[in-house]
Formats: structure tokens, C-alpha cells, sequence
């Protein structure tokens, strides 16, 4: 069989969704074992420990579990929208993993295969995607007309409108010096001299790494900035009449969005899928090794960022809602100005 | 493919203004809107504008819509009641609006060479990017305008913080 160039794109990319797919799905599964197991570990006691071994077919009993619950809709609800809510917020949860480059460019007849798509904005996309996310959010709460629900995607809609500001200056300082918006020449810019070069050791970016961070989990809701599920004053927040499949969906998002900061934080200041010892050490190994190693890296990376998560959830209580937004304006703004300013200042001088 | 993707997204954009127009909800006609933002911003991309593309996603349907959405929400609003409207408005409204629609269709067809004209699929076969074109721009020749309106910002923020601040 004879393929032209055009097929063999379009079969090389539907099989390289459908890979993508079903790793992130089943990373985001596994990061909610991962959650209950550390948060566990870290309150003194064992975590699911039933379900195979060491607890590992947890989040296949979890998803069974969720599939076959009924799938209750209360009576006043606004049908459309209560329906649409999750979908909008898996769907672009899911979508933003689109762009990440997981690995070293290793093309197949011209096909990259480590990236399902190159796009020269990128980190734009990004950050365009995680904009629309809120959307998902905000219907939910109002669609669901509970006031609790109201309430909580209310505060889930103004916190994610303030923390995207601080998100994106943050990450000026890394598009500068890379001087692309290209998240594969982003990542190229930091290598030639192992860790060394990487944004947050060698760019001088760590103020802009700890503003990404902190901006980044209050735009996933995430503690200490889980004021829109705040259990202990709102039931469940925006997702309390939910149930079923519909409620897993929100949960899917939650932890895909997770899984999409933590991708960004690698490539945008711990370059990417390359190792720390790049340029050190020389490429030892067949082709096959050599294309495998940097996804091992980006992995190793992610699932540090993934830790990180719940290790802050675990450790840190969670904000007042005016801590929060003074947090955001009146710290992380001025903060990820004066990153940008002294970044470009010494990029001048060195020019 | 660039045509195909061009009237699909085209008539998703005029379905969905008419959409905004016929809801008799605001939050509906809030979501037409975000949909209009959207399919304009792949048509941008079409032609070529990938930082158009973004800033409109970006700055339009996720910040600027979801604050509509919110005060929406915050206001409570219920349905609108379908009235018949004014007779002034039936009488001037639609005459003016095809004589707009016919004055700017003639404009763009007959001067369209001295405003400028991009072509589907524009430079996207490229790699390169256009936002150091359009930042170069920005600050050189259009460099007034730009300031101008960042201060007309500046001023609509000082407005609201004096409405904000009022009652004290």
C-alpha cells in the first residue's frame, strides 16, 4: 500500500492524538491515586491500599464506580447549559496538551512525533485555551441555580480573571530571552550547558518561575486557592448539583489542568525534555534510546510539578477570599512587572 | 481547505450574531457573542494572523466575555419579554442599516487594493511569526495611536475606581 505524503500526516497525527489521549487520561487517573496516596502518607496513614496491588486499580474502581452512579438532574436547572458546563471544561482542559512538546524533534518522514501539533504561538494557545476554561466554571454554577453553586463559580471566575494577568507577565521574561512565542524554540534556547541553562537556573527566572506557580494554582483552583470548592463554607462549590459522569468530567479537568501546568512550567523554565546534563555527557546508545531518554526527563519533570501540588495542598491552609485578591493585584502584578523590567534591562546591557 | 475552513466559520459567525440577536436570554446572547469572538479568531488565523487570532481568544472571549458573563450573573438577570418594538426604529432602523451595509460593501470592493489585501492561507505554510512585524509596528509608526489609547484606558479605569470609591 502507497500513502502520499498528505495521508501519512493525517494517519501520523490521529494515531498521535489518540496516544496523547489516552496517556493524559490516564496520567490524570493516576494523579488522583498519586494525591490520595502522598496526602495520605503525609497524615500518617496508608491511603487506598485495597484495590491490587498497592492500591493500583484504584482509579479503575473509581471510574466504574462513576459510570454506573445514576445521573441526577435537578428539576430547575438550565438544561442546555448544565449539560454543555463539563464538556466546555473537559474539552479545553484536554485540548491545551495539544501543543506540548514531550520529547527531542525526531521526525518520521517529515513527521514530528513527539508534539502532536508545532504552532509557532504556542504558548499562546496555551494560554488562550486556559482563558476559555473558565467559561465551563461560570455556566455551572449559574446553570445549576443553587446558590451555593452561584457562589462558587462567582469566586472561581473573578480569581481566575485576576491570577491570568499575573500568569501571563510571568511568563514574559522566558518568551523574552527565547524570542519566540515557538514552545519548541523556547526549549531550545535552554540548552548547551546541562541545567546550567535551563530559565530557572541559568536565565535568572526564578522570581518569574514562583509567580508562574503560585498564579498557576489559583487558576486551577487548586489549595491553597481552592476558594471555589471551599467545602467547609460552600458544600462543593460550583459542582455540588452535579453527579455521575457529569461530576467526573469537572474532576478530569481539574487534574488534566494540573497535569497542563505542570508541562508548562517544565518547558518554559526546566527545559523541557532535555537533560540536565546535556552537553556534559555525549549521546551514548541507538537511535531508539536516544529518542526515548528525553521523555523519561520530561516525565521525571512533570511528575516533580505534580508532587509539588500535593505536597502544598497537603502542607498549606487555604487563603481568605480578600487575601486572595490582594494577593494577586497587589503583590504577583507589581512583582511580574518588575521581572519583566529587570529581565529586559540586563538583556540590553548584555547586547 | 483554507475556503472550507473559511465558510464554515464564516457562517458560524453570522448564525451566531443572529443567534445574539433572537435569545431572549442575556447569558445566551453573552455565549452567541463568545462564539462570534471565536469563529473571527480562526478566520484571522486563515488569513494568516496568528497574534490577531490570540489576542482576540485571549483578551476578547476569555477576558472581556467572561466579565459580561459574570455581571450577568452577579445582576441575576431574567428573560427579556419579546415586545414589538418602536415604529421609529422599524421605520429608520432598517433602511439605515442597509445603507450602512451597502456603503461599507462598496467601499471594500472598490478601494479593498489601497487598504490593503491578504489572501487565505496567508503565511501560515511559514514557520516564521508575525508579532515581531506587528511589535516593530506598534511602537514606531503607530506609536501615538497606541499610547493614546492606553491612556483612554488608564482613564476608563481611574472613572471606575471614582464610581467605586463614591459612597465613604
Amino acid at each position: 500500500m502507497h500513502l502520499s505524503d498528505f495521508q501519512l500526516f493525517v494517519l501520523i497525527t490521529i494515531i498521535k492524538i489518540a496516544v496523547v489521549l489516552v496517556i493524559t487520561l490516564t496520567a490524570v487517573a493516576y494523579t488522583v491515586l498519586l494525591e490520595r496516596k502522598v496526602i495520605g502518607r503525609i497524615q500518617n496513614r496508608w491511603g487506598p491500599s485495597r484495590v491490587g496491588p498497592f492500591g493500583l486499580l484504584q482509579p479503575l474502581a473509581d471510574g466504574i464506580k462513576l459510570f454506573l452512579k445514576e445521573d441526577l438532574m435537578p428539576m430547575s436547572v438550565e438544561r442546555p447549559l448544565f449539560v454543555a458546563a463539563p464538556v466546555i471544561a473537559l474539552a479545553c482542559a484536554l485540548v491545551s496538551v495539544a501543543v506540548v512538546p514531550f520529547g527531542q524533534t525526531f521526525k518520521i518522514r517529515g513527521v514530528d512525533i513527539f508534539e502532536v501539533s508545532n504552532v509557532n504561538i504556542g504558548l499562546l494557545v496555551i494560554l488562550g485555551i486556559t482563558s476559555i476554561g473558565v467559561y465551563g466554571i461560570a455556566l455551572s454554577g449559574w446553570s445549576s441555580n443553587n446558590k451555593y453553586s452561584l457562589m462558587g463559580s462567582l469566586r472561581a471566575s473573578s480569581q481566575v480573571i485576576s491570577y491570568e494577568l499575573a500568569l501571563g507577565l510571568s511568563l514574559v521574561g522566558v518568551v523574552l530571552r527565547a524570542g519566540s512565542l515557538n514552545l519548541r524554540d523556547i526549549v531550545n534556547s535552554q540548552i548547551g550547558h546541562g541545567f546550567l541553562s535551563w530559565n530557572f537556573f541559568g536565565g535568572l527566572q526564578f522570581v518569574g518561575f514562583f509567580i508562574y506557580i503560585m498564579a498557576a494554582y489559583a487558576e486551577t483552583n487548586r489549595a491553597p486557592f481552592d476558594l471555589p470548592e471551599a467545602e467547609s463554607e460552600l458544600v462543593a462549590g460550583y459542582h455540588t448539583e452535579y453527579s455521575s459522569m457529569k461530576f467526573a468530567m469537572f474532576f478530569m479537568a481539574e487534574y488534566a489542568n494540573m497535569l497542563t501546568v505542570s508541562c508548562v512550567a517544565t518547558l518554559l523554565f526546566f527545559g523541557g525534555a532535555s537533560s540536565p546534563f546535556e552537553g556534559w555527557i555525549p549521546a551514548f546508545g541507538p537511535t531508539w534510546l536516544q529518542a526515548i531518554l528525553p521523555i523519561f526527563w520530561f516525565v521525571a519533570k512533570v511528575f516533580s510539578f505534580l508532587f509539588l501540588y500535593i505536597w502544598v495542598r497537603a502542607t498549606l491552609p487555604r487563603f481568605r477570599y480578600d487575601q486572595l485578591m490582594s494577593f494577586g493585584w497587589k503583590f504577583l502584578l507589581p512583582l511580574a512587572m518588575a521581572n519583566i523590567l529587570a529581565t529586559s534591562l540586563v538583556m540590553a546591557l548584555r547586547s | 481547505m483554507h475556503l472550507a475552513l473559511f465558510f464554515i466559520f464564516g457562517g458560524l459567525a453570522v448564525l451566531a450574531a443572529l443567534n445574539l440577536l433572537l435569545q431572549r436570554h442575556p447569558i445566551n446572547s453573552a455565549l452567541s457573542l463568545v462564539v462570534v469572538m471565536m469563529s473571527l479568531a480562526v478566520l484571522y488565523w486563515s488569513l494568516g494572523a496568528e497574534f490577531l487570532a490570540a489576542a482576540q481568544i485571549i483578551v476578547y472571549s476569555g477576558a472581556v466575555m467572561v466579565l459580561f458573563v459574570f455581571v450577568i450573573m452577579l445582576l441575576n438577570a431574567g428573560e427579556e419579554e419579546r415586545t414589538r418594538g418602536s415604529k421609529i426604529a422599524s421605520i429608520a432602523g432598517f433602511p439605515g442599516a442597509a445603507a450602512i451595509f451597502c456603503l461599507l460593501s462598496f467601499v471594500f470592493l472598490s478601494e479593498g487594493h489601497k487598504l490593503g489585501l491578504s489572501h487565505l492561507g496567508g503565511s501560515l505554510d511559514e514557520a516564521s511569526s508575525n508579532i515581531s512585524q506587528i511589535s516593530s509596528l506598534l511602537f514606531t509608526d503607530l506609536l501615538l495611536p497606541f499610547e493614546v489609547t492606553s491612556v483612554l484606558i488608564l482613564v476608563a479605569i481611574l472613572g471606575a475606581v471614582v464610581l467605586a470609591k463614591k459612597e465613604r
